[in-house]
């Protein structure tokens, strides 16, 4: 135990602006899990994976001398038609199936993408060093890597530009359609199949943007992606499907959560706590809704 | 019901003479009664009430934690035996060794049968996919807790008691798996048992539609528990066993492994058929045949052939072995078939 948090105060605004920006980040994945949760009525337990394995492309593109930042626009294309891909391949076959089904064959996914990169990329912690500098604040008291403003910066634009596209365009609309009513959306001529694929290459690229940052930012690791999921999983039961400005301060609550938790309780407990507060908020919504008889559906 | 008796006494005579038939397979057998144990336990969650959980893995893991540090606990000082190589510096003797694993696994089974029924009031209230996504996150976060507990040993793991030097080069092999073997006759009967009472059909009421069967006039939240505990008592000791017998727990990678036995007690229990008594028995000892194959001849790719089973047996083969014979044989399952009625159906086909 640390207490370090309550005997300096500049700790605790370093440990809130660490968290904000952090948060940003979780909040451009958990966008991405609320994107194809509201549309397909699925859970996709591979989606810190997913996040993983566009952070390695970043990483390669580091390897082999070009600046890690263009990862921000390289990866997204790649992980769109890997997603399209497990779409073909897995996910059209359980999306009107039992939700257990769904969550048990993402699962497998995730198993699977987590060897494959195990094996492709060793088992090391990576990052890509973007050479960003860092920022000093209040008399150096406060240290922001720039790495993490430019992250976030980046997140923000990306959410902009999506949540525009999603008004504006034609697919925008015809994915909008479909999550209301996938049935009346097809009877009108639209083809939900290809909105399903789209859907799920679109989460997949807003992933691989989430990676490159998180490669540049923080570390990546083969076996790091299920934390991702489960805080992007929070993130959309607190704020709810299709409510964006909840996303974004859901995300950047748990953000700040976890650097306190980080302080607090000691990192080797970071997790855990994540994990911790998931159960508890479900918990609590559980008799919270219960007071009116209902359930979380 | 006399072919049932003759059968049941072909698998307990088998299951009796089993280390001696097959001494090279003694550790994989032991093994494959753990498996079964779990799968059996998930079956009552999963199969019969509805209940999908990824959480059973909670109480495997603490009772293997439980039963580990009550044989330490007992006769030396716990925090010195998991500081550095304790088993070096303590011996015990057998009839402590004993007398430990007795204790140890009576505790490995009430203390999770107690912790499940205080947790349930709260996790059992939610339903489907949260539930599931709820009990992911009980086990991942047990196990990352654990990890950081200094008095079981932390990181670095906890090396469980060595077994005693009594009664030759096999008794180890042996003791364990009679005391697996136990296991599962007691879990199986006990299975067996409430399998033939009212409780199985409130759980399957529960299953098929909870709001009718509260409606109805059936408390779901105390059957619920009570299923949830039953489940809890026997993961629990199937964890203790499988601590002895792995001799080693590390928290993320053997006691509250849901990437391998979490996802394992799942698998087994779709494959062979969620929702019926034999399914996990024979659903284990197909997947555990399998996986030792995998394991042998796909060295180091065992997780990608993993990762590619559960999808296929999700998708391709989610009613399990024995839905399938279920559909094939109809008549077998007591079921009435009408003669014409299939005939018509084959034809459409």
């Amino acid at each position: 135990m640390d207490f370090m948090v309550f005997q300096y105060p500049m700790i605790t605004v370093q440990a809130c602006l660490d968290g904000i920006l952090l948060g940003i980040l979780f909040a451009l994945i958990a966008y991405g899990m609320a994107l194809q949760w509201g549309v397909m009525n699925i859970i996709n337990i591979a989606q810190g994976d997913l996040v993983i394995l566009g952070g390695y492309i970043a990483y390669f593109m580091y390897l082999y001398g070009i600046h890690p930042a263009w990862g921000v626009i390289v990866s997204p294309i790649i992980m769109y038609f890997v997603g399209v891909g497990i779409y073909k391949l897995v996910i059209n076959k359980v999306v009107d199936r039992d939700l257990f089904i769904s969550i048990l064959a993402t699962f497998g996914i995730s198993i699977l993408f987590m060897q494959l990169m195990n094996f492709a990329f060793g088992a090391d912690v990576v990052l890509a060093n973007s050479g960003y500098g860092t920022t000093f604040l209040f008399d150096s008291a406060v240290v922001l890597p720039n790495s993490k403003i430019f992250s976030a910066f980046v997140s923000i634009v990306f959410a902009i530009c999506l949540v525009i596209y999603m008004k504006k365009s034609k697919l925008g609309r015809a994915i909008r359609a479909t999550a209301q009513n996938a049935r009346a959306a097809k009877i009108l001529g639209v083809d939900t199949e290809k909105v399903y694929a789209a859907t799920f290459g679109l989460n997949a690229a807003l992933c691989g943007v989430a990676g490159a940052l998180i490669s540049i930012t923080f570390t990546i690791h083969p076996y790091m992606g299920l934390p991702y999921t489960i805080r992007s999983f929070m993130i959309v039961i607190v704020a709810g499907l299709g409510n964006l400005p909840g996303v974004a301060m859901s995300g950047m609550g748990l953000g700040v959560f976890e650097e306190f938790a980080d302080y607090i309780l000691g990192t080797e407990f970071r997790i855990g706590s994540v994990f911790l507060l998931l159960v508890l908020i479900l918990v609590y919504r559980r008799f919270k809704l219960s007071r009116k008889r209902e359930y979380l559906k | 019901m006399n072919k049932n008796v003759l059968l049941y006494a072909a698998i307990l005579v088998f299951g009796l003479a089993a280390p001696f038939l097959f001494p090279a397979f003694k550790v994989q057998l032991s093994i494959l009664c753990v498996l079964i144990v779990l799968a059996t336990t998930w079956n009552i969650q999963g199969g019969e009430m509805g209940y999908n959980t990824f959480g059973n893995i909670l109480f495997y893991g603490l009772g293997m934690y439980l039963c580990a540090s009550v044989q330490v606990g007992m006769f030396f000082p716990l925090a010195e035996w998991t500081e550095s190589g304790g088993e070096k510096t303590f011996v015990h003797t057998p009839s402590q060794f004993f007398q430990g694993m007795a204790a140890g696994l009576v505790v490995a089974a009430v203390v999770p049968t107690i912790v499940a029924g205080l947790i349930g009031y709260a996790i059992l209230g939610l339903r489907g996919h949260y539930f599931a996504i709820c009990t992911l996150g009980l086990g991942v976060a047990a196990g990352e807790i654990s990890g950081g507990i200094e008095i079981i040993g932390a990181g670095q793991g906890f090396t469980t008691p060595p077994f005693p030097n009594v009664g030759g080069l096999e008794a180890r092999g042996e003791f364990f798996y009679f005391l697996s073997f136990g296991a599962l006759v007691l879990t199986f009967i006990a299975v067996r048992a409430i399998y033939s009472t009212r409780f199985r059909l409130i759980l399957n009421a529960i299953r098929d539609n909870e709001d009718k069967a509260e409606a109805m006039g059936i408390e779901t939240m105390k059957y619920k528990i009570i299923g949830w505990m039953v489940s809890a008592f026997f993961c629990g000791l199937a964890g203790g066993i499988m601590g002895g017998l792995v001799g080693y727990i590390d928290s993320t990678d053997v006691a509250f492994d849901g990437r391998e036995m979490g996802v394992f007690m799942v698998l087994m229990a779709i494959l062979g058929g969620k929702g019926t008594l034999w399914g996990p028995v024979i659903g284990a000892t197909v997947f555990h045949i399998f996986k030792e194959g995998f394991w042998t001849f796909f060295l180091g790719w065992q997780y990608v052939a993993l990762g590619v089973l559960i999808v296929v047996i999700v998708i391709y083969f989610p009613e399990g072995i024995m839905g399938w014979l279920r559909e094939k044989y109809p008549e077998r399952f007591g079921e009435v078939v009408d003669e014409a009625d299939r005939k018509a159906q084959v034809e459409l086909k």
